[in-house]
């Protein structure tokens, strides 16, 4: 590590290359704070919204007709306005009405990350999932009916792990979107990664070097999210579906 | 879809806006009980603000618009790269679009805020490049990326028998490419191009976070000079509304034109 500091420290004397990240341990706590604020922020959204975005699927498909007419209501809703409007009406507008525990607000703008951007994957999620019940086949639904499943059964353990399986790819997709959003966050000053590294550039004045880092950091994520994803959906593959 | 089912479902879709709308007219009346009789209402502040957020959401079109054509010309170009016989060409362009399609807006729009000049000199002329020309090619980068895709996608499903048959009648590549190839594209590559029209116009409230005077930088600043919590909830909404009420329709019409190429 201290030879890494050291090497990082010598590109800067030798060529002016400033990545203070590396050897300044404030920078560096910072930037890796930021790292995992935007980690654990792409976690969070993204187990909420698949639990949700399952339930959302689920009602989607009810006999109520007001039960279909609010989810769809829903998702258009979250689908057709910006991430960012809908970020500053749940942090500035919404947020101010939430009762202050000890003199705190009771979400931060974490929690508000979270929130918002749950729901916006939500609506998405949901779409996805309703795409992938309805490529069930019919014949499959009817014979675990015919076994006297019950539809709460029959959705959670006949329909769903068969449209998990089709949705995977588009799941892959918008669990990228997913984490490009989170850099929304940085709007409401959430303390994830742009929000910690424009705090290093803007002190530093090292704009360009933290830029070139910033857009590898992202470009990895999601290069490690697609492998995770293209293993899992092997791992999952069940023999006479796909190729 | 029948024409039954297609009416129920534009019927409870059409709920949405009205959702919306309805959100707008409840915070409104909500907002309207504790407001003094001196103050003016919420509804009287947000008819006296209209033209200026009129104002801010036109400039999020325009910047729309321009990020769309950019990004289409250099998307269509970057496209023709990707299929390019040539290796290199083919290798630097998929190199290029994945780095576009997986870096966040938000990211490249700083790139290009903080790295590009505010003018550059050609000879003995300055080209200005003001804060709205530079946040438009930082939103047409990840659109070039995309439509770069699209226009690959939508070659490469044209049945290789067409390219055959336009060689045995002596057709060179470019021609096979602009005369008979490409026209049959136009409408496969339609639907996703709207899609992205769509999701473009939704990010240029980005260019509020870099500095633009747009739709969102005019509502915050709004909000500040009134001062008025009450405010906060319906001018939101109502900024909310007015991107629904543009992407919404362009929404509807891609699933449209998608149901209808997909019957063929």
């Amino acid at each position: 590590m201290d030879d890494v500091a050291a090497w990082f420290l010598w590109l800067y004397k030798a060529t002016g290359i400033k990545l203070t990240i590396f050897y300044d341990p404030y920078d560096r706590t910072r930037f890796i704070q930021g790292f995992f604020t935007t980690l654990k922020l792409s976690a969070y959204c993204l187990v909420l919204s698949v639990v949700l975005g399952a339930v959302a699927a689920w009602l989607a498909g009810s006999r109520v007709a007001a039960v279909r007419g609010a989810v769809a209501a829903f998702v258009q809703l979250f689908r057709n306005t910006p991430p960012l409007v809908q970020l500053y009406f749940f942090y500035f507008a919404v947020g101010p009405l939430l009762p202050k525990v000890g003199g705190v607000p009771l979400l931060g703008s974490f929690g508000w990350a979270v929130v918002s951007l749950t729901l916006l994957e939500t609506a998405f999620a949901a779409e996805i999932f309703r795409a992938g019940i309805e490529a069930v086949p019919k014949a499959t639904v009817e014979a675990a009916q015919a076994l006297g499943y019950s539809r709460a059964q029959i959705y959670r353990k006949v329909v769903l792990p068969l449209a998990v399986r089709v949705t995977m790819p588009a799941m892959t997709n918008n669990l990228v979107n997913l984490v490009k959003t989170t850099t929304l966050a940085y709007a409401i000053a959430a303390p994830e990664l742009v929000y910690m590294s424009a705090q290093v550039w803007s002190e530093q004045v090292n704009v360009p070097e933290m830029m070139v880092v910033l857009l590898v950091c992202y470009v990895t994520i999601v290069g490690v999210i697609n492998q995770i994803m293209q293993w899992l959906e092997e791992r999952l593959r069940v023999p006479g579906f796909g190729q | 879809m029948t024409g039954a089912q297609s009416m129920s479902k534009s019927l409870m879709t059409a709920s949405t806006g009205l959702a919306l709308a309805g959100l707008l007219v409840v915070s409104i009346v909500a907002a309207q009980i504790p407001a003094a009789a001196e103050k003016p209402s919420v509804m009287e502040l947000l008819w006296k603000w209209t033209p200026l957020l009129a104002q801010g959401f036109l400039f999020n079109l325009l910047i729309s618009f321009c990020a769309m054509a950019v990004g289409t010309a250099a998307g269509v170009l970057m496209g023709f790269a990707r299929i390019s016989l040539h290796a290199p060409v083919r290798g630097t362009s998929w190199i290029v679009v994945q780095f576009f399609r997986n870096a966040p807006w938000l990211v490249l729009l700083f790139f290009v805020m903080f790295l590009m000049p505010f003018e550059v000199r050609v000879g003995g002329i300055t080209i200005p490049f003001p804060d709205w020309i530079k946040a438009t090619l930082g939103l047409a980068l990840p659109i070039m990326a995309n439509i770069a895709e699209i226009v690959r996608g939508a070659v490469q499903s044209i049945p290789t028998a067409q390219w055959e048959a336009a060689r045995s009648l002596a057709f060179s590549r470019r021609q096979t490419l602009w005369k008979i190839i490409l026209p049959q594209c136009i409408k496969r590559m339609l639907p996703p191009w709207m899609n992205w029209y769509a999701i473009l116009t939704m990010a240029t409230t980005l260019a509020s976070i870099v500095g633009v005077s747009e739709v969102m930088t005019i509502t915050n600043r709004i909000t500040n000079a009134e001062g008025r919590t009450d405010l906060l909830i319906p001018i939101y909404t109502y900024v909310l509304l007015a991107f629904f009420v543009y992407c919404y329709p362009i929404s509807r019409w891609t699933r449209r034109l998608e149901a209808r190429y997909a019957e063929r």
